[in-house]
């Protein structure tokens, strides 16, 4: 009796197991493009292997380098020249300050960036210097030496300004933050969405932050979609493939590359999961209690079930 | 007016007026149900409890849904998933719970299929049953609409483009229903009437149907009696008198309560863990990635299919084309109503035991589990053929199955 059960369970599980396959893992391979990571080695980039010199460094960010021109550096203590409104009017998009950059980005991408940002980036279909069309921030042609070293130099400074523990809020709003809004964080493109007493100032800001906006569409072509529950709507893989290198999963894109290292992403991704899957942790702890309950209660139905079946 | 008599204990007082101890011995304790069967019988029990679950769990999140277009995604997404106490747990007991009830609906069915129980004098328990199918598919359909993501608003579309009808130019135009699909759309669109509608079926019209169905289902076991394992036809009086005397053993029916309960319990618990490890560990199955991007009606998905239990039939429309595809479509809709018609034997026995029947079950299901398959994965190529020669040799076992069955009777 008993095995004549255990048979046709047998059945049933090997017919549901093999359903499950075909409409789930096996579907999803056939329906998306395959496209294999490298956990943000940036290999089709340029290797520097010059030694950084912080001191040198900080005098071509701060001169020379004409970083300062376009960038806020909170962390040195500079502002930057123009708000989000009027940079995003003269730019496109609005420059980051760059004060994290060194902790959140790959110190081979940051070379390359600084070298030849469209290039880094990946928006070359965008931005032709060929073509007369240039991308809004200048590459750096070197400051009289060797510019390989320079490029070392500037990017050992950025990495020694950059704070030891960066949260994933604020990984999230200097990678990510400028372009897309998160409404679940209750970040829009110009930051944390201020709560006004008066409403009024409430549709100030919203005029402000679509004022930007109309200005970010122009820009990019359409406005970058909110991230609050992406972590739920696309998978982990697609996500770090596709900010690993935008063009690999939707070529002609006109969303740049984003540089993040291994670390970075980690952070930007814990913040993703804090937005679009609050109940992880709840889920996470409770589920065991939740299994073990049922464990037992299914222990006891079969005691009662053979005390009951016994005469029979 | 009837005579009362002061009653002594409030069991007697509620006897007196309602009979309670007759309906206990009626529906619960002298309710016979044959001793011979196994556990897939209880698959009626955990369908009962799945319902109760997603009844208990929709009043929950009812409670926070909001049935508006500009709304409804976030009051399913931020609201309920992080602003209400455990709204993520309804949530997700719902949403799994959507998609497993269909799984223990087919092993229901298929039960019965090979068991052949939907015949001889059973032929309402099956309808009532394919009732039930057919409902809760609209229910699950409908609620899919609600959270008002990208897969509810495509989905929504191209189901109910469906109800366009045939080609104009077919028979005159008379099978063409111009307008219909505006109409029961409210709009040229999906928009704010499809979702109110669609939320109205989803929390009321349908539930209070299904609700309905189920007393059908159940009365329907009443005169018949329940199959068991092997077909057999008994007396059910005699066995019950049987049991009554004590001779439990050589008697071939057990109470319902509490000893085919005490079964039905166990195997709930089983099913129990399974179902909580779902919902806990391993729901993306039942709640589609591609539904938490927010409806945009400019925006197609790179691909649109269905919740994983229409995939078979949406597989029986997709290979035709647009004409015969629909009259397939509507062959697949109907075809499992007319199974009792279709048997032309009289043998109600396990399908292992009955001829060609046999090969017809297994070939059956397998067609079905290719269909499902093919049904998700994208129409280019090798998966069209296989889509379209599962989809033909689905019809043509329905069609077949009267000349499959009529030999059993000769021998």
């Amino acid at each position: 009796m008993m095995k004549n059960e255990l048979k046709i369970l047998g059945v049933v599980v090997v017919f549901t197991a093999i359903l499950y396959w075909g409409v789930e893992p096996f579907a999803h391979t056939q329906m998306h493009k395959h496209v294999d990571g490298e956990h943000f080695a940036y290999s089709d980039l340029k290797e520097n292997t010059k030694q950084g010199n912080v001191e040198n460094g900080k005098t071509l960010v701060m001169g020379a380098g004409a970083c300062t021109g376009c960038h806020g550096i909170e962390a040195v203590a500079h502002k930057a020249p123009m708000d989000a409104a009027t940079a995003v009017s003269a730019y496109g998009v609005n420059p980051p300050d760059l004060s994290t950059a060194g902790g959140l980005y790959s110190e081979k991408f940051l070379a390359n960036l600084i070298e030849n940002p469209a290039h880094a980036l990946k928006v070359e279909h965008k931005f032709d210097a060929a073509k007369g069309k240039m991308h809004p921030m200048p590459a750096f042609y070197g400051a009289g030496g060797d510019k390989a070293q320079e490029i070392a130099d500037m990017v050992a400074f950025l990495k020694s300004i950059a704070p030891k523990e960066i949260s994933p809020k604020d990984a999230y709003m200097d990678a990510c933050g400028r372009c897309h809004a998160n409404r679940y964080g209750k970040l829009d493109q110009l930051g944390q969405t201020p709560t006004f007493k008066s409403e009024t100032d409430t549709l100030k800001h919203k005029v402000a932050v679509l004022e930007y906006q109309d200005k970010l569409k122009a820009y990019m072509g359409k406005l970058p979609p909110d991230l609050s529950i992406i972590i739920r709507a696309r998978s982990e893989h697609f996500l770090e493939t596709f900010v690993e290198n935008p063009q690999s999963q939707l070529e002609g894109t006109s969303m740049p590359r984003v540089g993040l290292s291994a670390q970075g992403f980690e952070k930007v991704k814990a913040y993703l999961t804090q937005t679009g899957d609050p109940s992880k942790p709840a889920r996470e702890a409770i589920g065991p209690w939740v299994l073990l309950f049922t464990l037992v209660f299914t222990v006891l139905a079969y005691l009662w079930k053979k005390s009951m079946w016994k005469d029979h | 007016m009837a005579h009362f008599e002061k009653a002594s204990s409030i069991t007697e007082w509620l006897d007196q007026r309602l009979a309670i101890t007759t309906v206990k011995k009626v529906m619960a304790l002298e309710y016979w149900i044959p001793k011979n069967i196994n556990f897939l019988w209880a698959m009626g029990m955990v369908l009962a409890f799945t319902f109760a679950l997603l009844t208990i769990s929709g009043i929950f999140l009812l409670m926070y849904y909001q049935p508006n277009v500009d709304t409804a995604f976030d009051s399913v997404n931020y609201t309920i998933m992080s602003e209400v106490g455990f709204g993520w747990l309804w949530r997700h007991i719902h949403g799994v719970a959507a998609s497993v009830v269909f799984l223990v609906i087919y092993i229901h069915m298929f039960t019965g299929i090979y068991y052949g129980s939907y015949k001889k004098g059973r032929e309402m328990i099956w309808l009532s049953g394919m009732l039930l199918f057919v409902v809760f598919s609209a229910e699950a359909f409908s609620g899919y609409m609600l959270p008002w993501g990208q897969m509810s608003y495509w989905a929504g579309m191209v189901i109910t483009n469906l109800f366009e009808g045939f080609s104009p130019d077919i028979a005159g135009g008379i099978m063409n229903a111009p307008g219909l699909v505006e109409w029961i759309r409210g709009d040229y669109v999906p928009g704010q009437a499809f979702l109110s509608r669609f939320f109205m079926l989803h929390v009321l019209l349908l539930p209070l149907v299904i609700m309905g169905l189920i007393g059908l289902h159940f009365a329907a076991l009443r005169i018949p009696h329940v199959n068991n394992q092997d077909g057999e036809e008994f007396d059910y009086q005699e066995a019950a008198k049987l049991y009554k005397e004590g001779k439990t053993k050589e008697s071939k029916v057990i109470p319902f309560q509490p000893v085919f309960l005490s079964k039905d319990v166990f195997v709930l618990g089983v099913y129990l863990i399974f179902f909580f490890y779902l919902v806990f560990y391993h729901f993306n199955f039942a709640m589609d990635p591609v539904n938490f991007d927010p409806a945009d009606g400019l925006k197609t998905p790179a691909h649109i299919y269905p919740e994983w239990y229409f995939l078979w039939s949406y597989e029986i429309l997709r290979p035709f084309p647009k004409d015969p595809g629909l009259i397939a479509f509507g062959f697949a809709q109907v075809a499992f109503f007319l199974l009792p018609f279709l048997d032309k034997s009289d043998t109600v026995a396990p399908a292992n035991r009955r001829g060609l029947f046999k090969y017809w079950f297994w070939i059956m299901i397998v067609d079905m589990i290719v269909l499902t398959v093919m049904g998700k994965l994208p129409p280019t190529g090798i998966w069209n053929h296989i889509g379209l020669v599962a989809a033909v040799v689905f019809i043509a076992l329905f069609v077949a199955l009267p000349w499959v069955t009529k030999n059993e009777n000769r021998a």
